[in-house]
This record gives structure tokens, sequence and C-alpha cells, in this order.
């Protein structure tokens, strides 16, 4: 901690003045210094982090639009109209289903994939490397590229993915993956572009869980299993019983984390689908509402709202989990 | 068979099947960028199926076309290459001078409010940048920073310092206390002994931090759309080729070629480091 001195306990008897005030300074100075070196950490996250988003609560409260608001005091007419738009408005509440839906579909599938992986890649074999290489490079690469190829790959007129399913597997006609809100399988309708901007989340994402999870897995004593194996054991019951238990502080810190970032993802589904075809996520709602009406209050209302969605469901999460990722962070 | 050798014999079967299918899952969308932006597109509109390029039809056109300035007829993406290093290079190198004494006190110093801070840079996480795109547009017009890169560097220092100085921390506590008491011992000062003693040991972990947040620099989307959008000269090579796309009749080709302009960079930046990279990253990961 210190860097020159041990500080005393404090139940240690009163120090002579002298001396309590060379440790008050020495102290002094250990709280001086940190406090200096963070600061300018500190301003830039103030300026631009949180007066932004006290900022935007108080124009979720104000009916505002984006040219009058250089003009308008901070403290104009206070309204609660915007909170009242926003959950009435139609498509409010199935967009916050959508997004829902996308976050818990994509939180899910990256971190089983990546589990998936992760355990497929944990013995070392010839071009491990080369393969853990490749297996990062959707984490790594611009969001705008990958989903542009994604859209080429599953566009009907020229995609190599429809190309194929028609010529190999036998569909009938193309699928439009990306504009088509609804398809039957088998008689029953399945949310297709909702489902491939899951796909697509899933397949960018997990990586990153594949990284986390692999680094734990090495780390896990070979004696366990070891003795798990002289007993007999089946792989299943080895993942079951030895490997699940040490995974689950980072899988519950890897769902926390995944969840949030999704929750308030914006480019990934503006650039597949701009939000149509029944991927109305919050998050590209918030940036329509902006660009194309200008509608500062109405937007910062629903931004709020989304916020608040996500600070509740990440309390619900904590309250039930929360053990599990405090023991990881610790 | 017993159950134990079945299960062997299938997992062991199938983890060379996962192995292959992961791997085709992961590399083919960027095979399949780089085939598309080296055909000619009419060949490319006649036979969609078919996944190789033959020698005849070969054609570097699409790159012609996407790095030429836009005076000669091209779509400038040299001018936004220039951009976008400008800003992801500006925000490695501020983000790295904010983030490493706040790290630093972080790891090794006692002071007021320290649990509160870390606290903080975790919750700026919370909030949907869509929440931060309205406030901070309208402080940048005030500002005069509209349309500026200036402007996008603050927004992504703001974007990457919590992650940065997670991942120096957790690199700094490694360092022994007893270095550091030695060179207080030798006279340095608390500033002498993170340039000096801290900083190079840590150097690896500096690196891997400044890597990473070059990467969400020049990978970013949303600011440079909402701040950049009207100003062609400043645009970024992710967001020129978002506009690119909107465009019309821009061939798909043409956008390949931009796509493998845009990640090429990255890329290759990050399998020169990978090692440090994922290190850096998941350092902390594997203490239970």
């Amino acid at each position: 901690m210190t860097t020159v001195t041990q500080r005393p306990p404090d139940t240690e008897p009163e120090p002579t003045h002298r001396a309590a005030r060379a440790k008050s300074t020495l102290r002094g100075q250990e709280n001086r210094a940190g406090l200096v070196l963070v600061s300018p950490t500190f301003v830039i996250v103030l300026v631009v982090v949180v007066l932004p988003i006290l900022w935007t609560i108080v124009l979720a409260f104000q009916n505002v639009r984006l040219v009058d608001i250089q003009s308008q005091g901070l403290f104009g007419h206070w309204t609660l109209h915007n909170l009242q738009r926003v959950f009435s408005s139609p498509g409010f509440w199935s967009s916050l289903w959508t997004t829902v839906v996308y976050t818990v579909g994509s939180t899910l599938g990256s971190i089983v994939v990546g589990l998936v992986a992760a355990l497929a890649l944990r013995k070392p074999f010839r071009g491990r490397a080369l393969v853990r290489g490749a297996m990062l490079l959707p984490y790594v690469a611009p969001v705008v590229a990958v989903a542009f190829v994604w859209q080429v790959l599953l566009s009907p007129d020229l995609g190599v993915v429809n190309h194929w399913g028609m010529n190999v597997f036998g569909w009938d006609r193309p699928i439009a993956f990306l504009t088509q809100r609804s398809y039957d399988v088998a008689g029953v309708p399945v949310p297709m572009a909702l489902f491939t901007v899951i796909a697509f989340e899933t397949w960018r994402y997990f990586p990153f869980a594949f990284l986390f999870l692999l680094a734990r897995l090495q780390a896990v004593p070979a004696v366990l299993e070891e003795a798990a194996v002289v007993d007999g054991t089946t792989p299943w019951q080895r993942f079951r019983f030895i490997l699940l238990p040490q995974l689950l502080p980072v899988i519950a810190l890897l769902t926390v984390l995944r969840f949030i970032m999704t929750f308030n993802k914006f480019d990934d589904v503006y650039l597949l689908t701009g939000g149509g075809a029944g991927t109305d996520v919050v998050a590209v709602r918030v940036y329509r509402f902006l660009t194309a009406r200008f509608d500062v209050g109405l937007a910062s209302a629903q931004a709020v709202v989304l916020a608040v969605v996500l600070i509740v469901l990440l309390g619900l999460y904590f309250k039930f989990f929360g053990r599990r990722v405090q023991e990881e962070q610790s | 068979m017993t159950r134990a050798a079945f299960q062997d014999k299938f997992f062991g079967i199938m983890r060379w099947v996962v192995i292959a299918g992961l791997v085709v899952a992961t590399l083919f969308p960027f095979y399949y960028m780089l085939l598309l932006s080296v055909k000619p597109i009419d060949n490319l509109l006649l036979d969609p199926g078919r996944i190789w390029v033959s020698a005849s039809e070969f054609t570097v056109d699409s790159y012609r076309s996407v790095l030429t300035s836009v005076e000669n007829g091209g779509q400038g993406f040299l001018l936004m290459l220039r951009n976008s290093a400008l800003v992801s290079i500006g925000a490695v190198i501020l983000t790295l001078l904010v983030a490493i004494p706040g790290a630093y006190a972080v790891s090794r110093l006692r002071f007021t409010g320290q649990r509160k801070v870390s606290a903080l840079f975790l919750g700026v996480y919370l909030f949907p940048a869509t929440l931060l795109a309205v406030p901070l547009f309208v402080m940048f017009a005030k500002a005069g920073l509209q349309g500026s890169l200036v402007g996008l560097i603050i927004v992504y220092i703001a974007q990457t310092v919590p992650v940065a100085i997670y991942m120096l921390r957790s690199y700094f506590t490694t360092v022994p206390i007893s270095i550091e008491e030695a060179a207080a011992l030798d006279g340095c000062s608390r500033y002498q002994i993170v340039r000096r003693v801290v900083l190079p040991l840590a150097a690896p972990s500096v690196m891997a931090t400044g890597l990473y947040v070059f990467m969400i620099a020049w990978n970013e989307f949303l600011f440079a759309l909402l701040f950049l959008a009207a100003e062609p000269s400043h645009w970024t090579v992710s967001l020129g080729l978002q506009q690119l796309s909107n465009g019309v009749e821009v061939p798909k080709t043409v956008l390949m070629a931009g796509s493998v302009v845009l990640t090429l960079p990255v890329v290759l930046m990050f399998y020169g480091a990978e090692r440090m990279l994922t290190e850096g990253l998941t350092s902390g990961a594997d203490k239970s």
C-alpha cells in the first residue's frame, strides 16, 4: 500500500503530538498524491460521461427539440409529457421486448459457443496458436466491415448462402435473412431477422467469452482431473463436477458484462438491418428519434427508460447471483 | 465398451468437428470479403456460388476505386485512413497519459473515495452510448468542436479509460512493493518511482492496453456518425464505408474492398501482438 511507511494499526495508543503530525502528513501526502493522480481520469469521465448523463435526465423531463436546446435554460418547464409519450407510443413495448430477447439470446449464445470453443482448444495440438488467433478475428475486426460482409453473404440475390441453400440443400426460394420479419419453418413462424442479428452478435462476441474461459481453464490444477480419471469418471462427469464449478465465477462475470454491453448495443443492429423487420431495439429507436425527428426530449426519455430497465434487471441478477460475481472480483 | 470409453471416443471426435466448424465459421466471412474485393462485379452476379477467383478474372479495380481521391473520381479512402489513424493514435496516447497515473493510484495509494472511483468507472458502461449522444452533441457544438477530430478523441478517451485502468491495474499490483520501497530509499520521488521503476516493468501491459484502445477507437462507429457525418473531409474509414454503402449504385465488390482496407490495419496490428493483448485482457481471470 504505502511506499515508505507502515501505517500503525488503529488500535495503537495515541501517539505524541509530533508523531501524530508526522503520521498525518505522510498519510495526507499519500491521500493527496492519489487524488492528484486520479483527477485527470475523473475530470474526463465527469465531463464526457457523468454530466451528459445528468443533462439527459433533465432533458427527458423537458419539451425540447434540437433547434431550441441552445437557447433554453437548464431549468425550463418541467414536464412528464415525454415519459408519457414513451410509454404510450406505438412500438415502444415491443421494442423493449425485442431488446430483451436480443440481449438474452446474444449473451447466452456467445457464452455457450465461447465455452465450447475453450473446451475444444484446451489441450495443446499442432497449430493451436493459429486456430486461436483465427477465432479472435470476429472480435477484433471493425463492426462496419463485418456487418457488410454478413449482409452480402446472406443477400437473397448474390449471397453465397442462399445460392448454396437452393442448389445444395434444396430450398425452393431464397431466404431474406435480414429483411424478412418472420419465416415458416415446418409451420412454425420463426422471427428470422431477429434470429440473424442474434447469430451475428453471437459470432462477433463468442471470442471474448472464449478468451476468458480458456485462461481460466488453463489455471485448473491438473491433479484434480487426473484423480477423477483414476476413479473412472466419464468426460461429461469431469466437466460437470470439476471444470464447471471452477468456471462458474467467470461465467457469471461474463454474463453481466455481455448483458450490459448488448443491451445498449447500437451499431450492430443499425448496420445490419437499420432496425427493420422486427429488430427495432431501443438503442436504434433512440437514434432514429434523434436524427429523423430531432425530438431531443423524447429520445432522452427513451434512453433514460432503457437505462432504468437495465439497472433493474442487473439488480435482480445480483440479488440472485451476486455472491458469485463478487467472489470473482475480489 | 464402457460408458467412459465410449464418451472418451465420442468427445475425442467431436472436439475435432467443433474445431473445424469454428475455424470455418470465423474465417469464411473474411475469406469471402477478400474474394469479392478482387472479383469483377459482373462475374459475381453471373455465378454467386463460386467461392474462388480465377487468375483471368482477378482485378484490383475495386481497390483503385476505393483508394483514389475524390477529386479524381474515387472514394478517397486514403484521406479517411489518415483521419482514422490520427484519431486512434491520439486516443491511445491521451488515454495512456490519463490512465497510467489513475491505475497506479487505484492499485497502490490509499485516498479518499478510492472505492467510489472504481465504481464510477464501471458505472460508465451502464448507460447507453446513445444516452450521451444528445448532450455531447450540444456541448461540442458550443465548444466549437462539432465535426472536429479533437471532439471525437475526447469521447474515445472517456470510452476507453475505464478498460485501460482495469487492464493496467491488474498488472501494477503484481510489481513487488519492495522494489518501489528500495527506489524510495534511494531518494526517488513518487513521480520518479512510477517513471523509472513501475513503467519499465509494466511495459508489456502498457503496450497491450494501448493496442486495445487503438482497436476500440479504430472500430468505433456511432460517435463518428453523430459528430462527423456532415463533414466529409473528416470522415473516418468506418464512417466513410457506411456512407458509401448508402450511396446509389455502389457495387458490392467496391464495398468489400473498402471493408478490407478498414479491417487490414487493425488485424495486422493484432497479430503482431496477439499474445500480449490476450494476456493483458484476461490477466486476473485465472484466479478464482
